[in-house]
């Protein structure tokens, strides 16, 4: 018998009683401002939130952010003009250089500044990660109150990789304090786009 | 890696001698208790939320079978190689025989108590593979040769000079520095180049999805990531308790984690894998080392609920003044005291001892196991199978030949009390082990029932 065959064989008898699946949680939380809320968790974990109107906006806030600042790397139609990296190069590893990237973000949610962010969008997995400095762009109205809502309008399938990302990366585990810019991204602007 | 057996009380007195630490790991794990009482009063709902997500953790445990054919099933289909392990050695062996195949000796690992439980890294090791621990704590734990002590902050045991010191003997940091910035930049510098040269990379598995045959991994540092999208072998480990039946499912759990793990609203990053990338290997270890067995003991298969947040650690009483390691298992505390005797009753005996069975950690579980009451069930069954230390055992018999007749537990009381009283020297000194780091209560004239019997009268 494979191991397979012993371990469901196993858990055939030894389960219990079957149970149903439990009915949908009827209140989750809504906020009064969903745009506020938003910016308001996104500060509380560092990240900096920009409402704009327009990516003539959102390059000139990149610019007064990081000044001088080389190897911009951007999969987003509207900013081919403003990177100077490219992100044909077939091996991700090539992505180490990636000072700035800006990405574009599916929807956002206001309980916890969450971002979903799929590979459709994206030539490399690793470029969110890989890249020094973050930021991601949003249409402002894509925001949900919470994580129900969020994972209601998520169709798998599609995609082979996607992933909420909440701030910027970090890690407490020298004596629990909060150290920002730990394997990931070492800051996080997040661009809340308006029509 | 040192492995030598000591009991929880032992160990645990080993910790206490240095009072600072005790004092600080005490105080900073109920800061982080605090945190998360603080973000859970934020969500009105919170307490629907915990009962969803037991319900649908005790749907998957009747479903189990079902799901798991399910997920493999879809995992396939998704082009993820699935791969079952009945034991940790099947689960080692596995691994090194993906990494043999592809001539990897170096592999990049972010956290994954599971590869604890099976014992991976030494298992590797031992065949000339080298394992770097990408999550910081977990590497600092690493370079000490050390377990981690907590499933979420593995190096919560240690102050930032211990941390400065070891950073400067293998990090090349300079001697005394102890800024958490200064030594957290020293670890991202020297774990990129680590990402960078690896060709596989390990992840465990937060939660992995039946109805599509993907998975998620949290993390805070973005090093489950980092290590994934660019290895050309991805390795996902997951016991198999943690399946959950859909996407959907999702919200709930992710809603749960953090805050109770952290006090955060949720991890930094929530990363789902269902498909490997255009020219990557994808793995899957499903293993279930003791936990079929587990579900058969109606007792205690509610504690393959648990999704590892370690809320049941920081707001233990005995966890924060006794540390990880007194628990000699890869998860420790309340959770870890439940586990353990599952896997082995005889060198995990003394576990379910280790609480004052306050029932904090069950009131604070976001998946509502009832772990005071598995406890107290577990000190039942091993006295039963005979586990339990002589000395403990004849005490038992004791305080219940005492506690059955009133007449001897009045005169054996009214004893206690005078010699306390008269010769307090019996009772406070080194062969008490109540009398070790705290005074003995000075002991009163009489009794309740001296009292009552006295003050009903006037």
């Amino acid at each position: 018998m494979s191991s397979r065959e012993i371990i469901l064989n196993r858990v055939k008898s030894n389960k219990p009683e079957p149970t149903q699946r439990p009915e949908e949680l009827p209140n989750p939380i809504r906020y009064e401002n969903l745009l506020e809320t938003f910016k308001t968790m996104l500060g509380n974990i560092e990240g900096k939130a920009f409402e704009v109107s327009s990516w003539e906006e959102i390059t000139g806030i990149l610019h007064s952010e990081y000044p001088d600042m080389v190897n911009k790397a951007s999969d987003i139609p509207q900013l081919a003009d403003w990177v100077d990296f490219s992100l044909r190069e077939e091996d991700p590893h090539q992505l180490d250089s990636v000072n700035l990237a800006v990405i574009q973000g599916e929807l956002g949610v206001a309980e916890n500044a969450a971002i979903w962010v799929t590979e459709e969008r994206l030539s490399h997995r690793v470029l969110p990660f890989i890249t020094q400095y973050l930021a991601i762009v949003i249409p402002a109205d894509t925001i949900v109150h919470n994580m129900h809502e969020a994972m209601s309008q998520i169709r798998t399938g599609g995609f082979g990789w996607g992933a909420f990302i909440s701030g910027p990366s970090k890690t407490a585990d020298i004596e629990q304090s909060l150290v920002i810019g730990a394997h990931g991204a070492r800051a996080l602007c997040v661009f809340l786009l308006k029509d | 890696m040192k492995t030598d057996i000591t009991s929880h009380a032992e160990a645990a007195e080993a910790f206490n001698k240095k009072e600072s630490y005790v004092n600080w790991h005490d105080e900073t794990l109920w800061f982080v208790r605090k945190k998360r009482d603080r973000v859970v009063h934020q969500i009105p709902e919170w307490e629907a939320l915990r009962e969803k997500a037991s319900a649908t953790k005790h749907y998957v445990l009747s479903h189990m079978d079902e799901l798991l054919e399910e997920f493999e099933k879809n995992a396939i289909r998704n082009g993820i190689q699935v791969h079952w392990a009945v034991d940790g050695d099947e689960h080692n062996r596995i691994i090194e025989e993906i990494l043999n195949r592809h001539g990897i000796r170096q592999m990049v690992k972010s956290k994954s108590m599971l590869t604890e439980e099976c014992h991976l890294n030494p298992y590797l090791a031992s065949r000339g593979i080298d394992v770097i621990d990408s999550d910081l704590g977990e590497r600092v734990v690493q370079l000490r040769q050390e377990p981690p002590s907590h499933i979420v902050m593995p190096a919560i045991h240690l102050k930032k000079k211990d941390i400065g010191d070891l950073f400067h003997i293998h990090l090349g940091t300079e001697a005394g520095a102890e800024d958490p910035k200064y030594l957290t930049e020293a670890a991202r510098q020297h774990l990129r180049e680590t990402f960078l040269t690896r060709r596989a990379s390990l992840t465990g598995v937060n939660f992995a999805i039946a109805s599509t045959g993907g998975f998620m991994v949290c993390t805070n540092e973005g090093n489950a990531d980092m290590g994934a999208h660019l290895a050309d072998v991805h390795i996902a480990c997951m016991g198999m308790e943690k399946l959950i039946p859909t996407f959907n499912d999702l919200s709930v759990f992710l809603r749960l984690l953090a805050r109770s793990a952290t006090g955060q609203p949720i991890t930094t990053y929530s990363s789902y894998f269902e498909k490997p990338r255009k020219g990557q290997e994808m793995h899957l270890v499903i293993v279930d080392n003791g936990r079929s067995t587990q579900l058969g003991r109606a007792d205690f298969r509610n504690s393959l609920k648990c999704i590892r947040c370690g809320a049941c650690m920081n707001t233990c009483p005995v966890y924060r003044r006794s540390g990880g390691h007194s628990y000699h298992n890869a998860v420790a505390g309340p959770i870890g005291s439940i586990l353990a005797p599952n896997v082995d009753m005889r060198k995990n005996a003394d576990l379910p001892f280790a609480s004052t069975l306050c029932g904090s950690c069950s009131n604070v579980c976001p998946v509502k196991i009832d772990i005071h009451d598995q406890l107290y069930k577990w000190r039942q069954v091993l006295a039963k199978e005979g586990f339990v230390p002589k000395p403990k055992a004849i005490g038992m018999k004791a305080m219940s030949v005492l506690f059955a007749q009133p007449r001897f537990y009045q005169w054996a009381g009214s004893v206690g009390r005078v010699v306390m009283r008269t010769f307090p020297g019996a009772i406070n000194n080194g062969l008490n082990p109540w009398y070790k780091q705290r005074d003995m209560p000075e002991a009163p004239k009489e009794s309740f029932r001296e009292w009552y019997i006295r003050n009903r009268q006037k």
